[in-house]
Parts: C-alpha cells; structure tokens; sequence
C-alpha cells in the first residue's frame, strides 16, 4: 500500500511534508502516515519554540548586560550558553507552591494556557518556501485569534492566585492588550490589502519590496503595538517589580513560574517571527530558495535583537500615558496608514488587480513621507503640557498643627 | 481541493493536541519529581499565605474596586467589530470598484466621528 498526494493538493507544495507521507504511507495506513507527517512538523515547531525561548532568555540577559556595562551570566559552558538548562534544573527541582484561598483549577490552567496559544501561533508560519503545517487562507486571522488567548489566561492568573498585586497586574494587562489590539490589527490591514490575501504565504511571495519599506507607519505602530502586547518594556506595567512585585505572576513558583517565563520569552521570538513574515519578506532572501530558513531566522534575528534593544533604552510608562500612546497616537496612525495605503492601492493597481515592483517604489516613497508628517503632527498633539517654572515653598499653616513645608 | 482544506485543519488539531501536551507533559513531570522526593514538597501555613511583603493580607483580592477602563473596553468592542469588517474587505479590495472605497469610507468615518467624540468627551483620558 502506498499513499501519493495529488500533485494539485496544497500539502503537495510542502517538502517535508510530502516525503514524510509517501516514506510513512509504504508500510502504514494513509491516515496514519497522515497524522505522523503531522506529528513531524509539530515536533518541529515545538522544538523550534521552547528552545527558542531558552535561547532568548540567554541572549536577552547577555545582551542586557552589554547594554547596562557589565557581563551578564557566563558561568555555564561557553558564553554562558548552558545557563537556561541550569535555570530550568533549577526551577524544577523548587517547590511548587499554591497560596491558602487560590483557585485550584483555574490557577494549575494557567501556565498551559500560557503556553499553548503560543505553541499554536506557529502553525501557520512559512518558515522555508511552501514549509508551513497549514498554509490556511486566513493565516492572520488565525494569528490574531489564537494570539488572544494569552490575555485570558494573563487575567485568570490574576484572578486566581489569591493575592491583591496578581489581581491589579491582571487588571493592568487587560487594559494594555484591549487598547493595544486594535492598533495592531488595523496596521495588518495595509499589509492584507496590498497582499490581497490573509495567507501567510502569499504575503512573502507578494513582498517583491518588504513591507517595513513599503508602509513603514504599519511596521512602526505594529513593533509598538507588538512590545505593548507582550508587556514588554516601556509598556510593562503589569509586572512593574518596584510598584506590584510581578505583577499576575507573583504566586507563581517552581515548574509553573519556568511555563509562564518560557511564554514570556517565547512570546518575543514567536512574534519576531511573524514581524519578519508580514513585513520583513520572511523566507525569500538572495541565493538559493533552500536557504530560506535561514533568511528567516535571521530575519528573526534582527526583530528580536529590536524587542532587547527597545527594553534596554526606553524607561517604563505610566498607565495614562500607556494609555493615550494607544488610543490617540497609534489609533490615528493606523487609521492614516489604513487611509493612505487604500488610496494609493485605488490609484496604482493595474486593470488586472496587479501591483508591480515600480507599484510598490512609489507607495514606498509616498508613505515615508505619510509616516514623517503623521507621526511629527500627532506627536504633538499627545505631547504632555509641562511647565518648568521653579515652584516657590510655600508655608501653610495648618491648625493645630505646626507649621508645614509644603512643596 | 475541498478534502484538502479540512486536511489542513486537521494537521491544526494535531498540532493543538501536542500543543497543549508538552506544557502539561512539564507539569505532570514537576509532581512526579515531588513524588520521587527529588522536589522538595513540604507546604506550611506561612509558606501558603498570599504574598504581601510580609504582613498579613487584610481582606480577599476580590474585593470591589474600580476597574477604570470600562470605557476603553467599550470602544474596544466597537472597533474591534469594525475591524472584523475590514479585513475581508481588504483581502478582496485590489479587485474592486469604487463603489467599494466610498462604502468602507463612510463606514469608517462613522466611527472615526464617534471615536473624535469620545477624544473632546475626554473619554480617553485614564480615570474618567
């Protein structure tokens, strides 16, 4: 018995894939040959994730350290490379605590639910030409859905863990995701439009000029937007040590607090990933179209190196401003870019639905100057109003009470 | 070519199985190692108090208090409907006529008008 894949099948594209299923499908069912080939990407993808987020953990911390003027760890194996492995050890080998009047169920739920979401975001990622398990139709939407599990899960920590800083960092961070979402979704519309499909894939192929050049106001709002999702600094008021200890986190120890940072950091490479699929040309790179992975990772690379860099320069925002950033800087900004991109597609296409590569040049050009005006003019629309005129001390007297220095 | 889209789907719930496999193949491990007494497993009543820098905790976390951003939530409902609109419009918009632009135009100025409102109502301010 043998199992052929029509050569008109969309699984029929996947290299991997198809050979796993005809080499599987000699001496095993189809639909087992099926789920092993299934198997097969997702031991891939696992892999790539968990050991991506060990590999981040080290690389943040080296480069926080460079960044700060000291060493960061370099204690285990070569530059410290080992040093996740000996944090893993480590927090496995902790007790596990759960406080007196937590939730039992939904507290043990949550670092699963962490985590998985994250895991299944990748599914539908190009990482080499026609290589993803599933090239869906509607890859972003499944992005932005599976994406939102994440606040959940964040609030039932929250909620859950019996502790009054886990319940105001889960409050904080759904304030932050729920203001954060919209901007990011509406920066994926210029890319879906000037793609003409939701499919992860085509928009690589359509990427004859990557998009961070093509709508460069997009790929800002959408790194800004990004880094307040994964409550990243400057936007990492949910688990701001010197005000609510971790934030949802605080009761969390042992294998559970390892899951929660696994997503945390995974959560960074997961999304480089995707930024460099929709606007940094994912796979396609010069030379040959079997080095594609590695264009992508070092696509990824550079993305991820941004999110450390971002972390290391800018200091932490206060919840208004966080706020405001969203709702009247990169709200209108998205909206610019939706406006500007819809038109100049209006103009530019070809009778037959085309944008060429002189197409995109254009819009290039016309958007960076879009990007320079709308941010110089909404920036200073949310420009704080700061006075520094010297306040005298004043004396008030207060009775009953001696006199109070009151500045 | 429609078997094939199930299929892909199909490949999704794989995946979602072992997704949401490996997180709790790490915790069943964790409770095996505290069984094997590798993990040290030996809970007291101060070690299970909520954390508070040391004093105890004066009521529940789940007291009432004031959310704040019910606001932004509602507004958060709204465009994210709107959004959910757009998007199957921008898939197809490369292939369609002007009738199309003016439509989402009007659309989107609607709620580009409320949101403006909400802007001089100062509902965007945290704490209002």
């Amino acid at each position: 018995m043998s199992c052929q894949l029509a050569s008109d099948s969309i699984l029929y594209a996947n290299g991997i894939y198809r050979v796993v299923y005809e080499i599987v499908g000699v001496v095993l069912p189809c639909w087992v040959a099926y789920a092993i080939a299934g198997l097969v990407f997702a031991f891939i993808l696992v892999n790539a994730v968990l050991l991506g987020a060990a590999a981040i953990t080290w690389g943040e911390r080296r480069l926080l350290g460079r960044f700060q003027n000291r060493v960061g760890p370099n204690r285990w194996g070569p530059f410290g490379l080992f040093q996740p492995i000996a944090d893993l050890v480590k927090l496995l080998t902790k007790e596990d605590l759960r406080p007196d009047g937590s939730d039992r169920v939904v507290f043990s739920l949550v670092p699963v639910l962490m985590v998985a979401p994250l895991i299944l975001m990748t599914a539908v990622l190009p990482f080499a030409k026609n290589t993803a398990l599933a090239s869906l139709n509607v890859g972003v939407l499944y992005i932005l859905a599976v994406s939102s599990i994440t606040s959940v899960a964040i609030f039932m920590a929250g909620w859950s863990s019996n502790n009054r800083y886990a319940m105001f960092g889960a409050a904080r961070a759904v304030a932050v995701l729920i203001s954060y979402e919209i901007p990011v979704v509406l920066s994926l519309l210029g890319v879906v439009m000037v793609a003409a499909s939701m499919s992860l894939g085509t928009i690589v192929e359509a990427q004859a000029l990557p998009f961070f050049l093509v709508q460069p106001l997009a790929f800002f709002v959408f790194m800004a937007g990004m880094s307040a999702e994964l409550n990243r600094s400057p936007f990492d008021v949910a688990e701001a040590e010197s005000e609510i200890i971790a934030g949802y986190h605080t009761e969390y120890s042992g294998v559970r607090f390892a899951l929660i940072q696994a997503a945390e950091f995974g959560g960074v490479g997961v999304v480089a990933a995707i930024t460099a699929t929709l606007f940094l040309g994912g796979w396609s790179g010069p030379w040959s179209e079997y080095l594609g992975w590695l264009w992508f990772l070092i696509k990824t690379g550079i993305i991820v190196f941004l999110f450390i860099w971002f972390r290391a320069t800018y200091p932490r925002l206060r919840i208004d401003q966080i706020m405001a950033f969203s709702w009247k800087f990169l709200l209108p900004l998205a909206m610019v870019n939706l406006i500007a991109v819809t038109l100049e597609v209006f103009l530019l296409r070809g009778d037959d639905g085309v944008l060429t590569v002189t197409d995109l040049a254009i819009m290039g050009v016309v958007n960076l100057a879009v990007t320079v005006i709308a941010i110089a003019v909404f920036g200073n629309l949310i420009k704080e109003r700061v006075s520094f005129r010297t306040r005298q001390p004043q004396n008030v007297v207060v009775p009953g009470v001696s006199t109070i220095e009151v500045i | 070519m429609l078997e094939d889209y199930f299929r892909q789907y199909g490949l999704i719930a794989i995946f979602a199985l072992v997704a949401f496999a490996v997180p709790t193949s790490l915790l069943a491990a964790s409770w095996l190692l505290s069984r094997l007494k590798i993990r040290p497993q030996n809970p007291t009543p101060v070690k299970l108090e909520p954390y508070e820098c040391g004093v105890q905790t004066i009521g529940g976390p789940w007291n009432q208090f004031n959310f704040r951003y019910y606001l932004y939530a509602i507004l958060f409902v709204i465009f994210d409907v709107e959004v959910v609109f757009l998007y199957p419009w921008a898939t197809r918009f490369i292939s369609l006529e002007l009738f199309a632009l003016i439509e989402m135009a009007v659309f989107v100025g609607i709620l580009l008008i409320g949101w403006a409102y909400a802007w001089r109502k100062r509902d965007l301010e945290w704490g209002n």
